[in-house]
């Protein structure tokens, strides 16, 4: 069922408002999951199962917040993707906005790609 | 101290839902230090009772097979206190299970009167998003959480 962008994104921000506890005005298209707003790793499955709720979607595993990156040696090498691993985190993440990430590409700083818009771009792409 | 916090399943529904009781009990340690001028079960135990039988609802649906640890406690609001002599219904229905959590909506009652709500998640851990690795055998299920709901998966075998 289509819907327009700002339709989703205010089904997005009560879906994180519910799973991560934090106010509305919190949930900015440019606050990041991690840093800004608190997330950790059990509460993206809980993200994973409230969006799949509200929209009527099916998450696969890894296809919203992609696994198996980091710890494969062939993407990772002393501490910043490689060539491959770039291209592979292009490739499952079309949703994702990888400019600056690219520049310098430090594994600590992955954190930072998943952004509220990162999943608006998601479901967008799921529900159109 | 034995960690039982839910006395006996009323119902079983493998998969969907299940309901258990807690008998609030003034031979219970804790509540006469919680508190000695009016002993009140403490709030922490009903989560840990919709924990338990979220958790062991949940652990069937593998056959006990991998470890169920509440992982998160999404939502816990109470507008009353359970006290000794009251009767706790703790009635919990899975709303989501995937390889790696689950997820369990709870409603709590006293004496048949609803008095709470939770929402709880659980890691599955030997598939653990931190890649931790824990110990081989099952320390969460042990043979006395599955005495208690053996009566009512016997009926289902034909």
């Amino acid at each position: 069922m289509p819907m327009t962008e700002d339709e989703v994104f205010e089904k997005v921000k009560e879906t994180l408002v519910d799973a991560l506890g934090v106010d509305d005005d919190e949930v900015s298209a440019d606050a990041t999951l991690t840093g800004d707003l608190g997330a950790e790793s059990i509460d993206f499955l809980d993200i994973v199962f409230r969006l799949e709720k509200a929209f009527d979607i099916k998450i696969p595993r890894g296809e919203l917040f992609p696994d198996n990156i980091l710890n494969n040696p062939e993407f990772v090498q002393d501490g910043r993707l490689t060539e491959t691993g770039l291209a592979q985190l292009k490739e499952r993440m079309p949703h994702a906005d990888l400019s600056e990430f690219e520049q310098d590409p430090d594994v600590n700083k992955m954190a930072e790609l998943f952004k509220v818009q990162t999943i608006v771009n998601y479901v967008m792409a799921k529900v159109n | 101290m034995r960690w039982f916090w839910i006395d006996r399943f009323t119902e079983f529904v493998p998969g969907r839902r299940a309901t258990a009781v807690k008998n609030v009990s003034l031979a219970e340690e804790h509540v006469h230090d919680h508190w000695q001028a009016y002993p009140v079960h403490p709030a922490s135990l009903m989560i840990e009772g919709v924990a338990q039988t979220g958790g062991i609802l949940v652990g069937q649906v593998r056959d006990f097979a991998e470890k169920v640890v509440l992982a998160k406690i999404a939502k816990a609001e109470f507008d009353d206190v359970a006290v000794p002599g009251d009767q706790l219904t703790y009635k919990v229905e899975i709303t989501n299970v995937s390889e790696q959590a689950a997820s369990v909506a709870g409603s709590v009652l006293k004496n048949d009167q609803p008095i709470g709500k939770v929402e709880l998640m659980f890691s599955h851990v030997d598939h653990n998003l931190a890649g931790v690795k824990f110990p081989e055998e099952n320390f969460v299920f042990t043979g006395r959480f599955q005495r208690m709901i053996e009566p009512f998966l016997e009926s289902d075998d034909a």
